[in-house]
């Protein structure tokens, strides 16, 4: 299988501080990948270098078989860019956004301009092409940067936290689209904080934190290798429960209110802690991508 | 070319140009009345103001009127002032708050041509205020034509001098509120004292040689000489000024822009 990104001990130091510490992916060709990690993590650093706005500090990074380093321009020809911060241009129209976007690539005005309508239809605001940026909200705006990157057909799409600060339904509308480019054999490489999102787009997953990557592998997998197959909570529990876990050898997480026992599939534990030692107070629920970032990255806040 | 490589430029910066042009003709009734009126505010002030109290001035022992001796300057510091500001204020509100230039590097453009076009941009703008005011200030007798109308090209080349260090001061501010201090410091005394309203010859001998340090008084020199007609040798060592001091900051205000956002 042809690699789109091919990525090899990315570093990358600010003022003496390490972002990225030695980072080594592969994007296959049709295939999404996630960044997931804590703020901090170096997520938005390595797609950063991965796009040519920042210049790694060390490391072998091709994209398309194209060195980043000489043939920058080239790639970021064929790729597609959803940044972070909103950098929609409030001096133009909705329209001009992606015309005059167009142009940056050397698209003929023409073009640009047919182009431009055709992805104001994919997101459903051929209505709003004379608005002004400033009037639209936070979730036509996202589809507004989504539509942007596409201008100019790339093969790679990448986008760095592509549904962060929506509502539920924007989120929704996001994805949906997302998927139907997914679909047609478009190339996505994202970070993101939502589990869900992560679960719900992306074929393999990369967890990082402190500029490493810790796991990577698909969802699936990765929840079974690190979280098991279900968790039992326990909601205020006694200290007799705590004696039997440790006495059984059990694998869980002692929280301050809450105890999170990580089960196997099939085995009998739910059924006698909940006779043995809590009666109300204790759930069975599979177990989730949040369980395995929780437990890889620890539960202390960031920045 | 190397992803490092500050100069990486080519014609492409013309579509940066572009993005502008739209802008400014989108908001051009706005863009195209101050230099509609201002000219006429300053021939107002000074001309009935000014000129009957100080009547004629002598220049190159040629007696002309006060209005004729400041027409020239109210031209130059026209040309700084669009370029200048474009280049500090405008480009760096794209650049800080709009993230416009983080979008524009996300395509195929590089630094180095984002900020070489928004260079020739404060430059074009100049050109355009230049042109109104002429044609307002020509109505009123006060430009000689046809050597007056070098003056266009001069407005393109104090729009790069200017534009390029308006640049180089937006690549090294902290803050936004920051341009005060090139504006208090270089902008406002070449205002008053680049033989603007005055003779640079009334200064004393020390400001006088720090007059001809200052870009604007060879800018005003330039224009003042071209709306007497006075097409002689004299141009030549303003302009040559004018010429290295761009060469000299649009380089550096690359350099240091480069080093403010590739990080």
């Amino acid at each position: 299988m042809s690699h789109v990104i091919e990525a090899h001990d990315l570093v990358k130091v600010f003022n003496g501080f390490k972002a990225v510490n030695g980072v080594s992916f592969e994007l296959a060709a049709g295939e999404c990948l996630g960044l997931l990690g804590p703020n901090g993590a170096g997520k938005t650093s390595t797609i950063r270098m991965t796009y040519g706005f920042s210049p790694m500090t060390s490391g072998e990074l091709n994209v398309f078989g194209l060195d980043i380093r000489t043939q920058w321009r080239e790639i970021k020809g064929r790729i597609g860019v959803c940044q972070q911060e909103n950098s929609l241009d409030p001096d133009l129209t909705v329209q001009q956004n992606l015309e005059v976007f167009g142009r940056y690539f050397n698209i003929p005005k023409k073009i640009a301009r047919k182009k431009a309508q055709q992805l104001l239809e994919f997101i459903a605001m051929e209505h709003r092409q004379e608005a002004k940026v400033s009037e639209l909200s936070g979730g036509l705006m996202r589809r507004l940067v989504l539509a942007r990157a596409l201008i100019n057909d790339p093969k790679l799409l990448i986008l760095d936290e592509p549904t962060t600060g929506l509502d539920p339904q924007s989120r929704h509308q996001v994805w949906e689209r997302l998927e139907l480019l997914r679909s047609e054999g478009l190339s996505i490489l994202l970070t993101t904080h939502y589990m869900e999102e992560a679960a719900r787009l992306c074929d393999r997953l990369i967890i990082m934190d402190h500029g490493e990557i810790l796991v990577h592998g698909k969802p699936s997998d990765l929840i079974n290798e690190n979280a098991g197959h279900s968790v039992i909570e326990i909601a205020r529990p006694g200290n007799e429960v705590r004696e039997f876990l440790r006495s059984e050898d059990i694998r869980y997480d002692d929280l301050p209110h809450r105890i999170l026992i990580y089960g196997r599939e099939n085995d009998q534990l739910f059924d006698i802690i909940r006779e043995r030692y809590c009666f109300e107070n204790c759930s069975l629920r599979m177990a989730t991508l949040e369980d395995v970032f929780l437990r890889l990255t620890g539960r202390q806040l960031r920045e | 070319m190397n992803l490092l490589n500050p100069f990486n430029i080519s014609w492409r910066f013309f579509r940066v140009w572009q993005r502008n042009l739209v802008v400014y003709r989108r908001i051009w009734k706005v863009n195209f009345l101050p230099p509609l009126l201002e000219p006429l505010f300053y021939l107002l002030a000074f001309g009935m103001g000014l000129s009957t109290l100080i009547g004629t001035i002598s220049h190159r022992n040629i007696e002309i009127s006060y209005l004729a001796f400041i027409t020239p300057a109210i031209l130059a510091i026209n040309m700084m002032q669009n370029s200048f500001f474009e280049t500090t204020y405008a480009s760096f509100v794209r650049m800080y708050y709009q993230k416009t230039f983080d979008a524009m590097m996300a395509t195929p453009l590089s630094l180095g041509e984002v900020i070489t076009a928004e260079i020739i941009w404060g430059a074009t703008k100049s050109v355009f205020a230049t042109a109104i005011m002429l044609i307002v200030l020509s109505g009123f007798g006060l430009v000689k034509y046809p050597e007056g109308l070098l003056i266009i090209p001069l407005s393109f080349l104090g729009g790069i001098a200017f534009g390029a260090v308006g640049m180089f001061f937006t690549g090294i501010v902290p803050s936004i509120d920051m341009f005060n201090l090139p504006i208090f410091l270089f902008v406002t005394p070449m205002f008053l004292f680049s033989g603007t309203f005055f003779p640079v010859e009334n200064l004393p001998h020390w400001a006088q040689q720090l007059a001809l340090v200052m870009p604007l008084t060879h800018l005003v020199a330039l224009t003042r000489h071209l709306c007497l007609g006075l097409v002689t040798m004299e141009l030549l060592l303003p302009t040559i000024y004018l010429l290295i001091f761009s060469i000299l900051f649009f380089p550096l205000a690359i350099i240091v822009m480069h080093r403010r956002l590739i990080q």
